[in-house]
């Protein structure tokens, strides 16, 4: 259905990850002495099943037309909601996990909702009032989990609770639900230095079969066409705001669902109930342009691809930076440069492109 | 053959108080290709509005009058309404979506589905979440593309294919709606080659043949003549005239299209003894104003004179005034009293002692949050260095001065207002205009442009505005530029009027000239007595460079 | 009828938020155990201390680049002006613990450091505007990667930076420069102190304030100049401008410029008040609450006036001055959890990214 492309338009196009690929072999390269490839390899599948889904859920706005969704966060706010009522119950076990997953859906539909209808009333600034809204929205999450939680909102675990029974712990500990789906089909590699979650990859096969799916049914062929040009959707009879509304809590409800298994994964089991959520956007939005997404044009391979890479520099620049500068700081430092500067970068492209026409 | 596929009776519609539509009928039979033609403003989009159900339309308070689609009452509320009811348009630009293959934006938002496991769960919600049927997709877009006789690959994305080949995507979308009764072709070949245009209008004789009723919409008196089975002009919101193709000429429709009385010339005379020179001289001017292409215009305009500008939307006669002054791309030799002008240096020209009055008064020619001594002054301050404290980048403005001179404009003008610093938007479109001409009089041109003075601004403020122009012009002997889409206000001020078409100069007329000189000119310049055998060979390069675009506001008429 | 016309004359945000500043003054005066003259002079403290920079958003928003969120990327430039002066002056003429420089040398240092920042400002800022230009209608989403990719650029120049002056440099073994670098003995509260009196227990902080206003002032009049007209009338229709010869680019570019180096001798002025130079991540997120400050004042994305900073200055710097000591005391008097410690900051945060909120999806004509 694509036009064959050419070598040069090719090399173009995937210029992004093809300069990160190389910006991480030097990495390895570098940091060969302080870390042992199937280390590194065992590392990177962790992160990659831990951060995979919550990338995969930025996807759907973007074929909308909406751009990154910087209200991505809320999403995670919601699925952070999940795990909290389960450790309130005091739950534990696969099934606890399910449920936080399930709690989180109602509650990622409420609140997607709400930003939903917000981008609809700023069509085309929806990345920067996403990303506004998100810093709005951890206010009024404070402001319930720090001030109402427990005087207003009863608790029944009170280990959750901070001293004095108001306002939820800073952090909480998630033995209960933590590793659980990793651990639930564990291949194991080269004596055990890689552990291959399967069940987790299974999960986001599923998303992904699932997107592929979505992408190609009625509904989804609206999405692309509302995505491509607004005013000719709404001429051609589609309710232009409705299939915006459907994207944006598509990808609220992935989102938590992803934040779920971020804060669950192997080697994770602790929620800062007042930051985990934070850096989950930029992260997740930095990972996909990585993969070579654009504001415009996402896949699952750019996720896939994305993920794999920004993760692998995120390991290895410290390791990097101390072995050529003696200096861990420039590794975290230029890691954090780099995810700024792709995204400002990507974006900064798109406003020319655009512009151009 | 005969059963009318549409029939209006009686259609009005008018805008805030502003009758648009004074009752127009129509009749549309299956199997026939009608043209309607009338002059920018004569009601055609307001009346296309009004069939396709427009939110223009219900938003100002709906219309009057009936509709009939095959024999049965409608009344469109939403564009899907008529596309329901059968009526399909053709835009005259692109609804095409460049990502998609020719396939997908045949059949967009009409997929054919299948249902699957969980469209049948959920039902009759589940609609949605129904697989697109690709080889349905493919084989009714196939035939729909063989039915209007193309053989282009169904699956080729749409970006990269010529402009005439996109257009017949979007016939071939509108041929496949399986109740397509009635299509609207709204200008359909500004755009094409002439081979190109060709080609469509044997497409369009071919699906009249199988039936389809086509309204032919358009300027190009020629190709009405070619294809049209019947003629209905209108003219100020009114029918002015049906012929059928036996009876049409050129010259009738044109002089149907313009026929207005002569409005009465009462102006002042000038003083004696003034020295005849060229105060403008253009030659070759070329402009790429998006929408007003100016394809090569020579013209010499006399010191002194009111040299009026006439032609219908979008053919490019806006487009000299903004192209002289440097708002847009353009080439070519532009001299004022005998020294060349700088093109593109808009500073460079102010300061050459031209004033410009945009047509755009909102978006260019006014500061509408700032105050009317603002407007008034700010350019004369910023291109003359006049209203300033001292001098340099960092003169401080001259406040006081700002205000006597806006105060005196204020009187002069009679600019309603509550004082020299209320905002400019809480004027009246008239008031608004006295200002952006009290702004160009600050600057004491001797080359006046001004487009469209009167777009928007009520009856008793346009003569008033007229009135003003010419009394500058006879009291300083300020050379002026007038560009109006109206023709009768320029018969009833300028001393010759050029009327401009598909980015020329067709031809320069005294402001008595019959209509029918003038409707001639106005339809591409087919000049008086060549008859309406030839669209002229300067109009087949106009149509390569493929030029409407930008125009999405429904309603000329508001 | 009336009331509604008075509100709206006053603006909704000011009003209400004025409204909640007397509710904090009056409950501090009565139930608390504050200080009132102390309260107040910490107001004006803060409001001095933060004005230049919400002054440095009003060239961008005038020049029709909306809210300069990359106002990081001047603060940088101001961190590097004092870095810069500080590490000259402690090479030059090392101070021993606990002397200061004389007040001339301190002012000395203190203009040096604006006017380097200023100079490193105009340079950052007119590349950012080359950026802006070719990124027209989405600014402020690339203005905010901007601020933030200059923060992360600057955190490893710091690290990378070439100091000998011990005071900047970690003590034992560290690279790079420290987190904090201490003020005193430099132009710790220079402005604040200067011609400044006091009342009660309080002080009035003259030198930064009358700074400020000069400040507000010389823009005010620089809008009057036939330049800033032409700037003005840039942003607010480029179509205008452009039709009445103004060369809409340069007079976008010239906003950012003026922009970025306000915002560098901004983060200087900042910086002698709180006593402190704060390197690395600490101005990261500093653009927001500035905007803020702007927006309730009554600017919108489109329109700022020298009036809108100095009203929503004060306001919200007054508010969030107020709030934290305020609940504080209560808390210590009458009991309480340590939870409602965080009210000051939630509230902080509702209301600066409400007001931005707010001010993005509101319909401008």
């Amino acid at each position: 259905m694509r036009r064959a492309p050419s070598a040069r338009g090719l090399l173009g196009q995937n210029l992004v990850p093809l300069l990160f690929a190389a910006l991480c072999i030097a990495g390895i390269v570098a940091a060969r002495d302080a870390i042992a490839l199937e280390i590194l390899a065992g590392d990177i599948v962790t992160r990659l099943g831990r951060n995979l889904f919550l990338v995969l859920s930025l996807i759907v706005p973007v074929v909308a037309g909406m751009g990154l969704n910087f209200g991505i966060v809320i999403g995670a706010m919601c699925g952070q909601v999940g795990l909290i009522l389960v450790e309130n119950a005091g739950w534990s076990g696969l099934g606890a996990l399910g449920a936080a997953m399930l709690f989180s859906i109602p509650l990622s539909l409420v609140f997607g909702g709400l930003t939903g209808r917000l981008l609809n009333r700023a069509k085309g600034k929806e990345m920067i009032t996403g990303m506004i809204l998100a810093f709005f929205a951890n206010g009024v999450y404070q402001m319930i989990f720090l001030l109402l939680t427990g005087p207003v909102i009863p608790l029944h675990n009170q280990k959750i609770l901070l001293d004095d029974g108001i306002g939820l712990a800073n952090t909480i500990d998630l033995a209960g639900t933590a590793g659980k789906l990793d651990h639930l089909l564990r291949i194991s590699f080269l004596g055990g230095r890689i552990q291959f979650p399967l069940a987790t990859f299974l999960l986001i096969a599923l998303l992904c079969l699932g997107l592929r799916w979505y992408l190609r049914t009625r509904s989804g062929q609206q999405l692309r066409t509302v995505g491509q040009d607004m005013h000719v959707a709404e001429i051609s009879g589609i309710g232009v705001d409705r299939v915006r509304m459907r994207a944006i809590l598509i990808s609220t409800v992935l989102g938590g669902i992803g934040q779920i298994l971020w804060l669950t994964s192997t080697g994770m089991g602790t929620m800062n109930t007042y930051s985990s959520h934070e850096q989950v956007g930029p992260y997740a939005i930095a990972a996909i342009l990585v993969g070579g997404a654009t504001v415009t044009h996402a896949t699952i391979w750019h996720a896939i691809l994305g993920t794999l890479l920004f993760h692998t520099l995120f390991v290895v620049a410290p390791l990097a930076g101390q072995a050529v500068f003696g200096a861990v700081q420039i590794g975290e430092y230029f890691r954090e440069f780099v995810a700024y500067a792709v995204i400002g970068v990507t974006l900064a492209l798109h406003a020319w492109k655009s512009r151009r026409g | 053959m005969s059963n009318p596929a549409l029939v209006l009776r009686g259609i009005r519609k008018s805008y805030y108080g502003n009758v648009v539509l004074q009752g127009v009928d129509l009749e549309v039979r299956a199997g026939e290709i009608h043209a309607l033609v009338g002059e920018n403003g004569a009601g055609k989009s307001t009346l296309m509005n009004i069939l396709f159900g427009m939110p223009v339309i219900h938003e100002t308070g709906g219309f009057e009058g009936t509709i009939e689609l095959g024999g049965t009452p409608v009344v469109p509320a939403t564009p899907s309404d008529a596309m329901a009811h059968g009526v399909g348009m053709v835009h005259q630009e692109f609804m095409l979506l460049p990502g998609f293959t020719v396939a997908e934006n045949i059949k967009l938002a009409r997929e054919p589905s299948k249902p699957n496991v969980a469209s049948r769960v959920l039902g009759p919600w589940g609609r949605g979440l129904e697989s697109l049927d690709l080889k349905r997709m493919k084989q009714e877009s196939r035939a729909a593309l063989d039915r209007i006789g193309m053989s282009l690959d169904e699956w080729r994305p749409v970006a990269g294919l010529p402009v005439g080949h996109m257009q017949f995507v979007e016939i071939a979308r509108e041929v496949d709606k399986e109740n397509a009764r009635l299509l609207v072709f709204d200008e359909p070949t500004a755009v094409l080659t002439e081979s190109e245009a060709e080609e469509l209008l044997a497409t369009m004789k071919a699906l009249a043949g199988q039936g389809i009723a086509i309204l032919f919409i358009t300027h190009r008196l020629d190709e009405v003549l070619a294809v049209a089975d019947r003629i209905t002009v209108l003219r100020d919101g009114a029918v002015a005239g049906r012929v059928d193709r036996a009876d049409a000429t050129v010259e009738k429709i044109a002089e149907l299209m313009i026929g207005r009385a002569l409005p009465e010339r009462n102006l002042p005379p000038r003083p004696e003894g003034r020295t005849p020179g060229v105060a403008l001289h253009l030659q070759n001017l070329v402009v790429e104003m998006p929408g007003e292409e100016v394809r090569g215009v020579d013209l010499d305009v006399q010191e002194g004179e009111i040299l009026g500008v006439a032609g219908l939307a979008g053919q490019g006669k806006l487009g000299i005034a903004n192209g002289v002054l440097g708002l847009f791309p353009a080439t070519g030799t532009v001299e004022t009293s005998g020294s060349p002008l700088p093109l593109g240096d808009t500073l460079g020209v102010l300061k050459r002692s031209v004033a410009f009055v945009s047509e755009d008064r909102r978006q260019v020619g006014l500061l509408l949050d700032e105050s009317i001594e603002t407007n008034i002054a700010g350019t004369a301050a910023h291109v003359q260095g006049r209203f300033l404290k001292g001098s340099g980048p960092f003169a401080l403005l001259d406040k006081s001065a700002i205000r006597a001179h806006a105060e005196r404009m204020i009187e002069e003008f009679d600019i309603r207002c509550q004082g020299p610093t209320q905002a400019v938007r809480r004027l009246s479109g008239g008031n608004q205009q006295k200002v952006c001409l009290a702004r160009a009089f600050t600057l004491e041109p001797s080359l006046l442009f001004v487009s469209e003075p009167t777009r928007g601004v009520d009856v008793g403020a346009k003569d008033r505005v007229l009135q003003l122009l010419v009394q500058v012009n006879r009291e300083r002997g300020t050379t002026i530029v007038l560009t109006s889409s109206e023709l009768a206000e320029l018969r009833q001020v300028s001393d010759r009027i050029a009327v401009v078409s598909e980015g020329r100069i067709q031809g320069i007329l005294p402001p008595d000239a019959p209509d029918v000189e003038f409707g001639l000119l106005f339809a591409g310049g087919t000049a008086a007595g060549r008859g309406g055998d030839a669209v002229p060979q300067d109009s087949v390069s106009a149509r390569l460079d493929g030029d409407a675009v930008g125009r999405r506001d429904p309603g000329e008429g508001s | 009828m009336n009331a509604l016309a008075l509100l709206k004359r006053l603006g909704l945000t000011r009003t209400v938020l004025a409204a909640f500043l007397l509710g904090l003054w009056v409950l501090s005066a009565t139930a608390s155990s504050l200080d009132m003259t102390i309260l107040i002079s910490d107001c004006l403290v803060r409001t001095g201390m933060n004005g230049i920079l919400v002054l440095a958003l009003v060239p961008a928003v005038r020049a029709g680049v909306g809210l300069n969120f990359g106002l990081p990327l001047g603060m940088v430039c101001g961190l590097i002006g004092m870095v810069t002066v500080m590490d000259l002056a402690g090479r030059t003429m090392p101070l021993e613990l606990g002397q200061a420089y004389g007040m001339g040398l301190q002012f000395g240092l203190l203009v040096s450091a604006m006017v380097l920042g200023a100079l490193l400002g105009m340079i950052a800022g007119w590349l950012y505007s080359r950026l802006l230009e070719a990124v027209k209608g989405q600014e402020m989403m690339v203005g905010i990667y901007v601020g933030f990719g200059s923060v992360a650029g600057a955190s490893i120049l710091w690290l990378l930076f070439p100091a000998k002056n011990p005071e900047l440099i970690w003590p034992l073994g560290g690279v790079g420069l420290r987190n904090t670098l201490v003020l005193d003995g430099y132009f710790q509260h220079l402005l604040d102190r200067f011609g400044s009196f006091t009342f009660g227990n309080g002080f009035f902080p003259t030198g930064v304030l009358v700074l400020w206003v000069l400040a507000c002032a010389v823009l005010w009049l620089f809008f009057r100049t036939r330049i800033g007209a032409a700037l003005a009338a840039a942003g607010a229709n480029p179509r205008f401008a452009a039709a009445s010869g103004i060369d809409v680019r340069s007079m976008r570019s010239l906003g950012v410029v003026l922009s970025t180096a306000l915002a560098a001798i901004g983060i200087v002025v900042f910086s002698q008040s709180y006593g402190f130079v704060q390197l690395y991540k600490a101005p990261l997120l500093m653009a927001f609450p500035t905007v803020a400050a702007l927006l309730i004042g009554g600017a919108s994305v489109r329109n700022a006036k020298i009036s809108h900073v100095l009203i929503g200055t004060f306001l919200f710097q007054s508010v969030l001055t107020t709030s934290l000591p305020l609940v504080n005391d209560l808390i210590a008097q009458h009991g309480g959890a340590k939870a409602l410690a965080n009210v000051p900051e939630i509230a902080r945060l509702i209301i600066s990214n409400g007001i931005i909120l707010y001010a993005l999806t509101r319909k401008e004509s």
